[in-house]
C-alpha cells in the first residue's frame, strides 16, 4: 500500500471552506423542512383526536343527565335511559374476564415455564398471536355458530364467551412476556430453598410479575369493554330491559350501534352519552394500567 | 522451581488462616464429570468436603468451579440437557443418584447466589417461605425462627423494625444477608456460596466474610471466589480448578505460600486468569 509519509498527507483536494458552508446550508434545509413535516403530522393526528373528543364531551354531555343511569332503554320519545345497557355491558365484560383470564394465565405460564423449546410451544404462540390480530367480528360469527345456533337463541352467555375468547390472548401475551422477564437467579435462588416447581412459579413468579400481568387484564378489559362486532352476532342488544343471562342482552356498543342510525333525537343523544361513558371507562382503565405498569418498573 | 515464581499474591498472613485439622469429610466427591450437553465441564473431580469447615474454590473463569457447586445441590437439574456421572457421597447417600428427593436434598444443601435474589415479599416472609417448604410451625414458633435466622445473619438489628415491609427496600449488603438468613432458616447441614460478594461494596464484603466464619461453626461451607485474598481469609482449605480439573487441593496456607502445581502457582500470582 502507501508509504507511511503519504498517509499522513490528505488524499484528494483540500477542504473547501465555501463547499463545507454550503453542504452545512443544505443539511440545516432539510432537517427544517423533515421537522416542520414531522410538527404538520402531529398536528393533524392531534386535531382529529381533539375534535373527536370535544365532539364526544359536547354532545355526551348534551344528552348526560341521572335519568341516563336510571332509566331502562325505552322506545323513542319515552324518556329513557341506558341502565340495562351500562349493566348489562358490565355483566358480559365481567364474566368474559372471568372466563377468559385464568385461561390466559394458564397458558401463558405454560409457555413461559413449561413449553421453553418444544413444539406446542411455537405452535401454542402462533396461534395465541393470530387469535390476537384476528377481526374480532370473526370471533362473533364463530362463536354464533358454536353457541348461538346450537341453543337456539342470542344469549348473555354467548356474549361472554365471544368476549373472553378476546380475552384469552391478550393476557396469554402479557403473562408470558411477564414471566419471561424473571431473572433466572431469583428462579433458582427459590429452587435452591427446596422448593417445587410448581411453588416457585405460583408464589414467587407470580409475585415478582404482579403488575405486568395485572396491566395485561386491565388492558384486555379496556379491550372487550369497547368491542361491538363481537356481541352483535351473539348477545344480540335488547332493548327490552333483561339481565337473563340465556337472552338476549343489552350492552352499551350494541345500543350506540342501535341508537346512533335511527331517526329519533333523544335516542342518538344517548347514543353519545353511550359513547362518552365507554371512552372515559376505556381511559380511566387505560391509566390505571399504565401507573400500575410504571409503579412496577 | 524458579525463586521469581515464589512470590504469592499479597496477602496479609495475620489474618490468613494458620492450618487446621479438617476432621471428619461431610462430602466426598469422587470421579464426578458433569456434561453441558456434549461439552465436558468436570473431568473426573476428586475432592472431600471436611465438615464444619470452608472450602474455597478458585480458578479462572470457566474452570468449572461454580458448576462443581451447581451440582452439589442438583441445580442442574433444571436444565435438560445437563448431566454428572460419578459419585457425591453425603451421609452415605450418593446425591447426584436420579432416586434421590432434589426438594429434600436442597433443604440440607441451601446455596447462596452471587447476586442477592431477595423474593418479591416482606423480610419476614421471605425466611418463612423457605421454612413452610419444609416444617409446619405456629405463628410463635415462626416468629422465633425468623428472630433466629436474621440473628445468626447478623442482620436483625437493621431488619427488626421492619419485618413486614418489603425486602426489596434493603439495601444490597443488607439484601444478601437476608438471603443468608434465609438458607439457614431452613436448617441445612451445608451451605454453598457462589461468589457471594462480587456484587458488595468492601464493608457489605466484610461483613458477609464475617458472617462465613461465624456460620463454619455450625455449617459444612463451600465458597467459590474470585477473590484469592478472600480464598484466604475465609477458607480453611482451597481448591484450585483450571479447565474442569480439579488442579490441587490443600490448606489455604498451603495452597497461597506453597503451591506443589505449576499452574497454582502461576494463577495465584497473577500470571493469567
Amino acid at each position: 500500500m502507501s508509504a507511511p509519509s503519504a498517509a499522513l498527507s490528505q488524499p484528494g483536494p483540500g477542504k473547501d471552506v465555501g463547499v463545507a458552508d454550503l453542504l452545512g446550508r443544505q443539511r440545516a434545509r432539510r432537517n427544517t423542512t423533515v421537522k416542520a413535516l414531522c410538527v404538520l403530522s402531529t398536528v393533524i393526528g392531534l386535531v382529529l383526536l381533539a375534535s373527536i373528543l370535544a365532539t364526544l364531551i359536547y354532545l355526551g354531555f348534551n344528552g348526560l343527565s341521572l335519568r341516563v343511569f336510571t332509566e331502562q332503554t325505552l322506545p323513542a320519545g319515552s324518556n329513557g335511559g341506558l341502565q340495562n345497557a351500562i349493566i348489562g355491558s358490565l355483566i358480559q365484560t365481567a364474566i368474559g374476564t372471568a372466563i377468559g383470564t385464568p385461561i390466559g394465565l394458564m397458558v401463558g405460564t405454560y409457555l413461559a415455564e413449561y413449553a421453553r423449546g418444544s413444539l406446542l410451544d411455537n405452535a401454542i404462540r402462533f396461534v395465541s398471536d393470530v387469535l390476537l390480530s384476528a377481526p374480532s367480528i370473526l370471533i362473533g360469527l364463530f362463536v354464533y355458530e358454536i353457541v348461538v345456533l346450537n341453543t337456539g337463541g342470542f344469549s348473555g352467555w354467548a356474549g361472554s364467551i365471544a368476549l373472553a375468547i378476546i380475552v384469552i390472548p391478550i393476557v396469554v401475551r402479557t403473562t408470558e412476556d411477564m414471566l419471561r422477564l424473571i431473572p433466572t437467579a431469583l428462579r433458582e435462588a427459590t429452587v435452591a430453598l427446596g422448593a417445587p416447581k410448581w411453588k416457585m412459579i405460583t408464589q414467587v413468579c407470580y409475585r415478582a410479575a404482579r403488575e405486568g400481568i395485572l396491566t395485561g387484564i386491565l388492558l384486555a378489559i379496556a379491550r372487550v369493554a369497547g368491542e361491538t362486532a363481537p356481541l352483535l352476532f351473539t348477545s344480540f342488544g335488547n332493548l327490552n330491559p333483561s339481565y337473563n343471562l340465556n337472552d338476549a342482552m343489552a350492552s352499551l356498543p350494541t345500543t350506540i350501534y342501535a341508537y346512533a342510525s335511527s331517526a329519533y333525537r333523544d335516542w342518538v343523544d344517548l347514543a353519545w352519552v353511550a359513547s362518552m361513558l365507554i371512552t372515559f371507562g376505556v381511559l380511566g382503565l387505560n391509566i390505571a394500567a399504565r401507573s400500575l405498569l410504571r409503579r412496577s418498573n | 522451581m524458579a525463586s521469581d515464581h515464589t512470590e504469592p499474591v499479597k496477602l496479609d498472613s495475620s489474618r490468613m488462616r494458620s492450618e487446621t485439622a479438617l476432621g471428619a469429610e461431610k462430602i466426598t466427591i469422587r470421579n464426578l464429570d458433569f456434561f453441558y450437553a456434549d461439552n465436558r465441564a468436570l473431568k473426573a473431580i476428586n475432592l472431600d468436603l471436611p465438615e464444619k469447615r470452608v472450602t474455597g474454590m478458585i480458578g479462572p473463569s470457566g474452570c468449572g468451579k461454580s458448576t462443581l457447586l451447581r451440582v452439589l445441590n442438583r441445580m442442574y437439574d433444571l436444565y435438560p440437557g445437563q448431566r454428572a456421572t460419578g459419585e457425591v457421597m453425603m451421609d452415605g447417600e450418593n446425591i447426584i443418584a436420579p432416586s434421590v428427593d432434589v426438594n429434600h436434598l436442597r433443604s440440607k444443601i441451601g446455596m447462596v447466589f452471587q447476586k442477592p435474589t431477595p423474593f418479591p415479599m416482606t423480610i419476614y416472609e421471605n425466611i418463612a417461605f423457605g421454612v413452610r417448604l419444609h416444617e409446619k410451625l405456629s405463628k410463635s414458633q415462626m416468629d422465633e425462627r425468623v428472630e433466629w435466622s436474621l440473628t445468626r445473619a447478623a442482620i436483625w438489628g437493621e431488619a427488626k423494625d421492619r419485618l413486614n415491609t418489603s425486602a426489596m427496600g434493603l439495601s444490597g449488603g443488607q439484601q444478601q444477608r437476608l438471603c443468608i438468613a434465609r438458607t439457614i432458616a431452613v436448617h441445612p447441614d451445608v451451605i454453598l456460596f457462589d461468589e457471594p460478594t462480587s456484587a458488595l461494596d468492601p464493608i457489605s464484603t466484610l461483613k458477609v466474610e464475617e458472617l462465613i466464619d461465624e456460620l463454619k461453626h455450625e455449617f459444612t461451607i463451600a465458597i467459590v471466589t474470585h477473590n484469592m485474598q478472600q480464598a484466604a481469609r475465609c477458607a480453611d482449605q482451597v481448591a484450585f480448578f483450571y479447565l474442569g480439573e480439579m488442579v490441587e487441593v490443600g490448606s489455604a496456607a498451603q495452597i497461597f505460600t506453597a503451591p506443589k502445581q505449576k499452574r497454582t502457582q502461576e494463577y495465584i500470582t497473577g500470571r493469567f486468569g
